[in-house]
Parts: structure tokens; sequence; C-alpha cells
């Protein structure tokens, strides 16, 4: 419903009429009610000739695992694909007419069957002065749309390395300002935490948003574990044994520096979460004796006051990231650890997970209307799959199964990925999936890697 | 060992060098004539120095002699060290406090000069344990044993009771022989809960641990606990068996 809102919008904004419905074929759909698009391999002059497979395969897939299109199949395009603006025919295709052949040089020839295709998206490469330049538009096929420059949404330039990198960054970006036409949230520059113990220790590591750029954030040589972001994207903080016991620890995100932050004197300070403004913390402390319990504080541990008193195991508080005002977390108050929400003061408490099996690991969605979790549903302990929850509804979903163990999920700010940890031999590596299941790919291969949380802002 | 014999010789050679110079300035000006009306006897042998450097050491530590006479036909030093030369330094590894003298002599008569040198008591002997008589460390290590927990449970099980008594009078020995032990408590966990709720989990396994050993009379400010949650296991097999062995909580000492 939002999606459509925001879909609307855009088009609207961008000139189009929405034809719903009526391009799309039974067939190529497998994202109902999504539009269909279109990318015609882009080729490449010069030393962007052996570049373009990369770029286009970077293209395909993005928009293959995104859940805001459906990706039209190359092997139904017409053998003529315009390459730039010029090669484009005004006009619209007769298939009624005898000697018509559809050529692809007018936009329906998009639109028609078999390619069926809402949108085209299509372009060049080329090399200059040492450079990967991409030329790449996006256009509507609508036939009511009367003129090639109304129906072109945008023509940008990419440039990149004169190399496979290069080529996979320009993919990328093109790709994103297609999805960015239907209200994806562009993932290109975004970072993804996690723990690595590839060093020889638990460690917190950084990489980017595909898995390039891996590289570790801490060098404390004992177990460093359970990162989270603030939501500007500046601080990651995270439970260390470095002092000791295990205690909390904050970091700026770019350059590593310790920032200060006072832990209380407690056996525990662990898990934390940060408010929307990025500004104060909830965190788990035994500082008042007996389980660990929730705290709030400021981002620096002054100002503490308790939250829960429950007299069970209260760990990985979770603020919802829309309102600022409520809570999930896990607890032990009724058994085995299930999934409770709360409000910021700890009043209003909830359970809001089945209360079968054991329930953690819980991730809000950037629109706060979706949680993310792992849960034992229906398998013995141990045995997690990560699900997604309708929070309104509590309807859940099931986004893994026979894949090992999978847990801490954490969601993309496009809303549209989660990325997991996937145990599914002696070691657990990162892997990242669509919000409906599909698409997974594993982000590492090297030690034993855990604990991913997206973090929710550019570089 | 050459290195070190080598560096002994240069600190001689080095003393010797600053032995003379010494003497030079102690006498600049040549020493007045001898009160006139003096018998015709040759005169004595003079020491014009005889020292100990340093004067203070612990059992074993070398300290070097110096000395300087002048007139001697023969120079002495006890303590087994002999005749020596008229100038010179020895190094000696006294054991105890030891006063030595040195004795020169010529046809004139005898002079004597003696230093002492000051043997400190030595370190306290490092306990000799007696075989009979285990240290701290050894009762922490062989007699506390292991506490073993129900999945998801932190109190401390009705079968364990007997273990709990035992570690109780193990710890209250073990803080007897040292007041200055430390023991921290570990809490473990199996590993399929998640490490998140596993590090709450092992907080109340090792808590709990505490609080039973302090209801049985071992003094709670020589406990410490900390939570590993199920970051260090004993074993990584996912059989019952090894997950009843890490779900623990252990004693080891405080560094």
């Amino acid at each position: 419903m939002r999606l459509t809102i925001i879909l609307s919008t855009v088009l609207a904004l961008s000139g189009f009429v929405w034809l719903s419905g009526q391009q799309i074929s039974g067939t190529i759909e497998n994202k109902a009610g999504k539009p269909i698009i279109a990318v015609p391999d882009f080729r490449g002059g010069g030393g962007a000739a052996g570049l373009m497979a990369a770029f286009n395969q970077t293209v395909a897939n993005d928009l293959q695992s995104s859940p805001l299109v459906n990706f039209a199949p190359k092997t139904q395009y017409p053998l003529q694909v315009p390459q730039q603006p010029s090669d484009l025919v005004p006009g619209v295709s007769q298939p009624g007419a005898r000697a018509y052949t559809p050529d692809g040089r007018r936009l329906t020839d998009w639109s028609l069957p078999p390619v069926s295709a809402n949108f085209l998206g299509l372009g060049y490469g080329a090399e200059d002065r040492g450079q990967l330049v991409v030329f790449g538009w996006f256009y509507s096929t609508a036939p009511t749309i009367p003129t090639l420059q109304q129906a072109q949404a945008f023509g940008k330039i990419y440039t990149a390395t004169l190399d496979q990198n290069g080529a996979v960054d320009a993919g990328h970006r093109y790709a994103a300002d297609i999805l960015a036409q239907f209200g994806g949230a562009s993932l290109v520059g975004t970072r993804i935490l996690f723990v690595s113990d590839r060093t020889g220790s638990k460690e917190i590591w950084v990489m980017n948003w595909d898995g390039t750029d891996q590289h570790a954030l801490t060098h404390y040589k004992t177990i460093s574990t359970f990162p989270s972001a603030s939501p500007d994207g500046r601080i990651v903080a995270f439970t260390s044994y470095a002092g000791g016991n295990p205690n909390l620890y904050f970091i700026s995100i770019d350059t590593g520096r310790k920032l200060p932050f006072y832990n209380q004197r407690a056996s525990l300070n662990a898990f934390v979460t940060f408010t929307p403004d990025s500004k104060r913390v909830i965190f788990s402390s035994t500082a008042g004796g007996g389980p660990p319990q929730l705290y709030m504080a400021n981002v620096d541990g002054s100002g503490l006051h308790r939250i829960t008193s429950s007299g069970a195991i209260e760990v990985e508080a979770k603020i919802n990231p829309k309102t600022g005002a409520d809570l999930v977390d896990v607890s032990g108050r009724t058994g085995m650890p299930q999934i409770y929400h709360m409000n910021l003061d700890g009043a209003d408490v909830s359970r809001v997970s089945a209360g079968t099996g054991e329930a953690t690991n819980p991730s809000w969605s950037p629109d706060g209307a979706h949680i993310a979790f792992a849960w034992t549903k229906g398998f013995e302990p141990g045995n997690y799959n990560v699900f997604v929850m309708d929070v309104a509804s509590q309807q859940t979903i099931q986004l893994t199964a026979n894949e090992g163990r999978n847990e801490n999920p954490g969601w993309a700010p496009d809303g549209a990925h989660i990325v997991y940890a996937s145990k599914r031999g002696r070691q657990s590596q990162i892997w990242v999936m669509n919000a409906d299941g599909t698409g997974k790919h594993a982000l590492t291969e090297s030690g034993s890697n855990e604990k991913p949380v997206w973090v929710n802002a550019e570089k | 060992m050459t290195k070190r014999s080598a560096s002994l010789t240069v600190t001689a050679a080095l003393a010797l060098f600053i032995a003379a110079g010494c003497h030079k300035k102690a006498a600049p000006p040549p020493p007045p004539p001898a009160p006139p009306p003096a018998a015709p006897a040759p005169e004595k042998p003079a020491i014009n120095f005889f020292t100990a450097e340093p004067s203070t050491v612990s059992s074993g530590q070398p300290v070097s002699l110096r000395w300087s006479v002048t007139g001697a036909s023969t120079t002495e030093i006890d303590n087994g060290i002999g005749q020596v030369s008229p100038n010179g330094s020895r190094f000696v590894n006294p054991t105890a406090t030891t006063t030595y003298a040195l004795t020169a002599t010529n046809p004139g008569g005898t002079t004597t000069s003696s230093v002492t040198v000051t043997v400190s008591a030595p370190p306290p002997p490092a306990p000799v344990p007696v075989q009979n008589q285990p240290t701290a460390a050894d009762i922490l290590a062989k007699q506390v044993q292991d506490l073993h927990f129900d999945y998801d449970k932190s109190d401390v099980r009705a079968e364990d009771q007997p273990v709990l008594q035992q570690d109780a009078t193990a710890l209250k020995q073990i803080f007897g022989l040292d007041p200055n032990f430390v023991v921290t408590i570990e809490g473990h966990c199996d590993e399929r809960g998640s490490a998140e709720y596993n590090l709450g989990l092992g907080d109340r396994r090792a808590s709990a641990t505490k609080d039973a050993l302090v209801g049985l009379g071992v003094p709670g400010d020589k406990l410490k606990t900390i939570s590993y949650g199920k970051e260090r296991p004993l074993c990584t097999d996912a059989t019952e068996d090894c997950y009843a062995r890490n779900r623990r909580a252990h004693f080891s000492a405080n560094q």
C-alpha cells in the first residue's frame, strides 16, 4: 500500500502515466503488481569493451534481486537494440501492419509481448582519458506518452575506474538510479558491520554493502562482538572483553577512534541500541544486581536510568526506528527467550513472538512495520531460521529453511534486503537476501563471520 | 659467557685506570717528609686506600675491592684472596657479611686496613612446598570441580549439591592458605541458544554458583563472576554430551 503511494507519487512527478496491470504478463511476472524492466546489454568501445559484461551482469543482478521490479528476460529482446537516444524512433509500433517487424527502435517495441516491459534502460560504455564512462538512460515504454523526451526518466553519466571493479560499481549505481524511480532507497555507499575471527580472535569488521573492502575496525585480540551502529552512521557500539568482563565500547566508524562511554560497574554491560537521533542508547546491564536488565543512558553513558525490572534476562533491545518511542527485546520472563514489545519507559509490555520455541535477534524494518527475527519454530533448540513478522497483524513468513542455522537478520536501509548469518558447516558466513527470501548470496568466505548489522547511512 | 667475561675484563681494566687516576689525585704533593726526629728504622708501608664498592649487597652479588699501597714488599688480602699487587682491584661474591683485611708488609713493619661488605638478608626463601601441602592453585585445579546446568537453566541442580559442597570446602581451604587469592567463576553455555541470550544466561550461572557458595560460608569478596556465554566452548560437537559439558560454571584463578 505504502509502496503504491510512493510509486504513484514518483511516477506522477516524472510525468509518467502508470497503466496499472495492463502490460503485465503472467508468465514473466514473479513479483505481482511490480513493473517489468528491460535493460538490453550495454556495449563498449576501447578499454570499456571487455568490461561491459561485468556492468551488464551487475545491473541484471541488482534489478532481479530487488522486490520492487521485475526484470524482463534478455532472451526475448529484439535483435536490434538502441544504445542511445538518437537510435530511438518516435511513434507507436503497429503490430498489425503487414510489413512491420519490431526492431526495437520504438519504445513500444519493448512494451508489447514477448518482452512486455513497462520500462527500458539503454546505454553504452566508453573509455575516456583512462576512465570508464558509462552513459545510461531510462525510458517509459507506455504508448500513451506522446514524445520520446517525455518518456525519458533520466539520462546520466557514470564515471568509474577502467577495470572490473569500476564496471561493477557503475552497474550498481545505474541499477540504484533505476530502483530509485520506484521508491527504492539506494544501498550504494552503505556498509555492513560484522564480527569475524579471521585474525584469530573475534573483532569488529566492516565491509561495503556488496561485500567489497572488508577490513577490521578493532584489534583488541580478545572477544569483541555484538556490534550496532548509530542511525546517523557515525558510531559503532560493541561489547568487548578487552578490560576483563564484557563492557561496552563506542568507536568512530570512520577512524576507529574510541569515543568516551562510562560503563556501569557490573559483571556485564552489553547490546546497544540507539534512539533515532543517535543521542541516547539502551543496553543490558547487571549494574543493579540480578539478571541483565535494560537501562537507558546518554550516548556517553551519563544520565543512566533503569527501564525494566522483570527479574528475568533482558537482552537485545531494539528501539523502533520509526517512532523512537517503543522497543522490542528478548526476554526470558516466561521461560524460553521470546520477543517482547514495550515503550521506552518499560511500560505496556506485550509478547510479540508466538511463545513457542525460542525467538531471538529482532530487527526492525526502517519503516517500523516489520520485525525480522530468528526462531526455532518447529525445530530443535539451536536450529534457527529467519522469519519476518508484520507488526500490526503479527503474521509471520519464513525466509530461510534447510540451509543450516540462520540468525541475526538485519534490515538494509532500503527496507528491501536483509543481511543475516548462515552457518552451513563449521563456520558461519554473512549472507544477503531480498526481504521476501529470494536472491540469497554470501558476502564473506574467509574465517567465521557473524552478527551482521547494516549501517543505515551512507559513507 | 664470552661476552660476560669480556665485559668483566673491561670493567676491571676501567677500575684499574680509575684507581690509578685516584691515586694520582689523592696524593698530588709528595708526602711531607717524615718527622725528622724519627728513628732510622725503615718506614712501614702506607695504604692509600682500600674500598669495597658497593659496600652493601644481597647475597651472591659482585663487589669490587680496590686498593692502593705504597712501599710494601708484600700485599695480602684475607678471605682466600691471598697475595695481590700493590695497586689493584678484585671482584668478590660474598654470601654473608664479610670483613676483608688488607695487610701490607715490608721490613719496617705491617700496616692493615679493612673494609666490611654487608650482605643484606636474602629475599625470603621461596616457600618450598611441602610434599603433602598443596598450594592454593593446586587445590583450585584439582579439587574445585565445574558445576553443570540444565538447558536454559541457571539453578544449581540437586545432583550437583555434593560437588557444590566439595567446592565450598576446597575454596575455603584455598582462601585460608592464601588470603590474597581471588577466584573467578566463569559462566558458560552450550551453542544452541543465541549468543546474546547466552551472555545473560552465563552471567546467571556464574552468579547463582557464587550465591550458593556464599550460602555455604565461602567469602563472597573472594569470588568474582564473568559470563563467556557460548564464546569459549570446551567442545564443539553437536551432541547432547558436548552440550552438557559446555553448560557449566568453571573456576579459575583471577589474574
